[in-house]
């Protein structure tokens, strides 16, 4: 299991999610992806599509101008 | 035992998507949804960077609806390949830049290619007969269905039964009995199909989910192409047309001024890539130069931003300029008074 960092300051809803889902897709079950934002909107998009994709939002910290969500990486999602 | 057969949703973020979704789901269909991210989604950024917004929720709407109905939701960056469509399209804009045939067919292309990568089986939409005035009509719906490939593997449930037998209906996989026959612009069907699903809250554009459509954007962008000498855009270029006021004072540079303490932040992100200034004797925005300005025209920018400043009623203020990639300077100016301020600067 490791830890990474995806760096997506400056870009606005839905670029931090769509950087997040992208990246999440090259990362093992059980490893740790912290994502920094600068757009508030991540701080209910990330752990919207964390709940979607069954990955676990593990810690969320705000500053005045950052927002680091870390989550923890799920199993593929079941199909039929 | 039957084969689940599986659907892909366009999800905008609006009502009709999210009902179209949601009725078949209902239908035991496996539904998810597909959203396009092309750089111009209204999408809640405005209200994300402007602090004063707080009646806005901070949130992706189309990710929202998506969990409301209970389906996943793929986010895909289009903004490269949606340049194209918005710099040429085949059959012209509407009442400002919104290519709106040419993207409904742009995206039910790109939903036909997942849906063939994913081993899918139909893609549905949420769009009603007559609800916009091109995309949405009786004689171009199947120009969408034509230029996407989708054919006749394109559901529109919201008003299916006022549209020829699609290959789910004829296969039995959904009832076309439980399809509905929705046309028009009055919303009140909608809003009642929504209340029977229990859907209280849902996003409800004015003026549809595209900066496209809106009028003092594409006057922006228009601006933008101009001075350029030909229609081409990078993604900071759009994203920076939805911030601050701009003002062209000279044809050679205009000024991007933060309005309030979000968009300020947001600014000062592309303080690197900007020419850049501020007032340090009075609390103020941040301004960008967009442009080619030599030094007497910094000063007069610095003139016209201190208009925006605290200080816009001092005799002198003082600015700090930043040059892209030189020294800094710091200057004392007389704030432009209103009457030296033509409506004609404002884009």
């Amino acid at each position: 299991m490791k830890h990474h960092e995806l760096d997506a300051r400056r870009l606005l809803c839905p670029l931090p999610v769509i950087r997040a889902q992208n990246r999440v897709m090259e990362l093992e079950p059980g490893d740790t992806l912290e994502v920094i934002c600068t757009d508030p909107g991540a701080l209910y998009d990330i752990p919207a599509w964390c709940r979607m994709y069954g990955h676990k939002v593990l810690d969320i910290r705000q500053t005045q101008d950052e927002v680091r969500i870390t989550l923890r990486v799920g199993a593929p999602p079941d199909r039929p | 035992m039957t084969k689940t057969r599986k659907a892909v949703a366009l999800i905008s973020g609006g009502l009709d998507s999210m009902l179209a979704a949601r009725l078949i789901k209902d239908q035991g269909i496996h539904v998810e949804g597909i959203n396009f991210f092309t750089g111009f989604c209204v999408e809640g950024h405005t209200h994300a960077i402007r602090r004063g917004h707080h009646d806005k929720p901070k949130r992706n709407n189309a990710l929202w609806s998506a969990e409301q109905i209970g389906i996943k939701l793929h986010i895909v960056d289009v903004i490269d390949e949606y340049k194209d469509i918005v710099i040429n399209p085949k059959h012209g804009y509407g009442a400002h830049l919104n290519p709106c045939l040419d993207c409904k067919g742009f995206m039910v292309r790109k939903a036909r290619e997942w849906m063939e990568q994913n081993d899918f089986d139909f893609i549905i939409t949420g769009e009603v007969i007559g609800q916009r005035p091109m995309s949405q009509r009786r004689d171009t719906m199947p120009v969408v269905a034509r230029e996407s490939g989708a054919f006749d593997r394109l559901l529109r449930p919201l008003c299916a039964k006022l549209l020829p037998e699609t290959l789910p209906e004829r296969e039995g996989w959904v009832e076309r009995d439980k399809l509905l026959d929705f046309s028009g612009r009055n919303r009140k069907p909608q809003i009642a199909l929504a209340a029977s699903f229990g859907f209280s809250e849902y996003a409800q554009p004015a003026g549809g989910c595209c900066f496209l459509t809106d009028e003092n954007y594409t006057l922006r962008l228009n601006d933008l192409w101009s001075n350029r000498g030909d229609k081409r855009y990078e993604l900071d270029d759009i994203l920076l047309l939805k911030i601050g006021r701009h003002l062209r004072p000279r044809p050679n540079f205009k000024l991007i001024v933060g309005r309030e303490e979000g968009e300020n932040n947001f600014l000062n992100g592309y303080r690197r890539d900007f020419t850049h200034l501020f007032c340090v004797s009075h609390a103020g925005p941040l301004a960008l130069v967009d442009g080619i300005a030599n030094d007497a025209d910094l000063d007069f920018a610095a003139r016209l931003l201190a208009r925006f400043g605290q200080g816009r009623s001092a005799d002198k203020v003082t600015v700090e300029i930043h040059p892209h990639g030189g020294a800094a300077r710091t200057i004392e100016v007389a704030p432009l008074h209103p009457d030296e301020i033509p409506e004609s600067w404002y884009l």
